[in-house]
């Protein structure tokens, strides 16, 4: 039989680590996203000497697991003396590392940023040769060209597939609860282990990514249609036949 | 005035000689026909006079102003000053074979954009320009559409409304009518008629004999990079001597 008081009991720690995951997945794609625009153009450069760091970057946090990169982090940064002494020394950069969360926010971010940069520079490659040429044609310098037709339009045909990447990050970020931290699967850990309900207290936890899950999934429907209305079908225009 | 002259123009492609020396020159509301079969370079000869491509050698003024060139450590010539040639490009506006639309953008974002971005207009300038130019091709009820939910003919007329809101010296028109369904021709050909009657000059590349025929000025035939036949339109058309024109015409007027 379902034990309802497992659920009821822990309430509050699942509304916290709800919040949490909310807060590690909001802020690390946005903190990403912010990332992977300029270095999605500096990854489409024809020189190599240029993009050639960016695609390091990208090839290293999309090939190797997350949870590795955050223990390596959180775990692994500690390992040095020198960081060590910046910790003593209070320096504010390196403080957020020795919290669980700076290092949760820090790796989650960097690999959604990667994962980004990828879908936004292919997005960029794919601009119509025409766009461009109409854009030098009227005398667009180049900061103007990306700033005013290839990032907005690159930004748009990224948007199925980015939302696919925000989904992902959500559930990464359930690798959080490994470093102490008290996410939603860290709340479902914590009744587990209070209560030896297994079943109940993870099933909740589903059901609450889930719904988290089919809010994304509909603000990135509302962000198409808002966004990529030039590529649906034509609805009448009022009172014309188009 | 002369808006436009372009000098001894050459481009090559490895081995390929495209332009062998081709010279044109525009007075203010001239209209210069090009025409020539496919592969005679009247595309590339266009797309050179505001650099989308890269010419080999020639000198072009655009409104009594020389686009300053220097020849690279590679031997090939380049543009010596990237912001003139940017400021030269809002006196050139041109016309695309694929209309060349931005996509993300509706039709009256597509006409406010360089105006507002490029020429530093106000907002409600351009809105005014546009509205203006929108109705003047006869597209000002989709102002609010995307390019992608129109006709080509419609997307066409919006391109040569995008030139015309940057009030240019010289409009290109680079096969504006190829890619267009034969009854969507009509209606880009009529806007375009009515500009020359307007005295807008226009450097036209297309293979409309009738408008070559009735509209142009001036009518330049390409055949294997060179100007074969340059002339008003009642010489070239009723008077050709060249041969090869006359294969050409009677090829293309059956």
């Amino acid at each position: 039989m379902i034990e309802w008081s497992v659920i009821t009991d822990s309430l509050p720690q699942y509304a916290s680590g709800l919040w949490l995951t909310a807060q590690l997945t909001v802020l690390s794609l946005a903190a990403g996203l912010m990332v992977a625009i300029p270095l999605a153009v500096v990854r489409i450069s024809p020189r190599r000497a240029v993009s050639g760091p960016v695609w390091v970057f990208t090839y290293f946090f999309r090939g190797t697991p997350m949870l590795v990169q955050l223990l390596l982090i959180y775990y692994g940064l500690g390992q040095f003396e020198w960081v060590q002494a910046q910790w003593q020394a209070e320096n504010a950069f390196w403080l957020i590392f020795r919290e669980p969360y700076g290092c949760a926010l820090v790796t989650f971010s960097l690999n959604t940023c990667a994962y980004t940069t990828e879908i936004l520079a292919g997005a960029l490659r794919t601009t119509p040769h025409g766009e461009i040429e109409a854009a030098q044609a009227c005398g667009m310098s180049r900061f103007t060209m990306l700033r005013r037709i290839l990032i907005p339009g690159a930004l748009r045909r990224a948007l199925p597939a980015y939302s696919n990447e925000a989904i992902f990050m959500l559930h990464g970020t359930a690798i959080a609860s490994t470093v102490t931290l008290m996410d939603l699967t860290g709340a479902a850990r914590n009744a587990y282990s209070q209560h030896f309900a297994p079943f109940e207290a993870f099933i909740f936890a589903g059901l609450l990514y889930l719904t988290l899950t089919f809010a994304l999934v509909g603000l990135f429907r509302l962000a198409e249609r808002r966004w990529l209305a030039h590529l649906q079908p034509r609805k009448a225009i009022k009172g014309h036949t188009a | 005035m002369t808006q436009l002259t372009v000098e001894d123009l050459h481009k090559r492609y490895g081995d390929h000689e495209v332009l062998k020396g081709v010279s044109l020159s525009a007075e203010a509301g001239d209209v210069i026909s090009i025409i020539g079969s496919s592969g005679s370079g009247k595309s590339t000869f266009l797309r050179c006079i505001n650099f989308l491509e890269q010419p080999d050698a020639g000198r072009i003024h655009v409104a009594g102003e020389e686009i300053r060139l220097v020849r690279g450590g590679d031997g090939h010539l380049k543009v010596a000053d990237a912001k003139q040639l940017q400021r030269l490009r809002t006196r050139l506006a041109m016309v695309f074979q694929h209309f060349n639309l931005w996509a993300h953008m509706t039709v009256i974002e597509n006409v406010m954009e360089a105006p507002v971005h490029v020429l530093g207009l106000s907002k409600a300038e351009a809105r005014e320009r546009a509205e203006a130019y929108l109705d003047k091709v006869g597209i000002a009820k989709f102002r609010d559409a995307y390019p992608a939910h129109m006709s080509g003919g419609q997307q066409q007329r919006v391109a040569i409304a995008r030139a015309l809101a940057m009030e240019p010296a010289v409009l290109l028109f680079d096969e504006p009518t190829s890619a267009l369904d034969p009854e969507l021709v009509g209606e880009v050909l009529k806007v375009m008629r009515a500009l020359a009657e307007e005295g807008r000059t226009m450097v036209v590349v297309t293979h409309e004999m009738g408008f070559a025929r009735e509209v142009s000025s001036q009518v330049m035939f390409l055949h294997q990079g060179l100007a074969e036949e340059v002339g008003a339109p009642a010489d070239v058309f009723d008077r050709p001597r060249s041969e090869r024109l006359r294969q050409f015409l009677s090829g293309s007027l059956k």
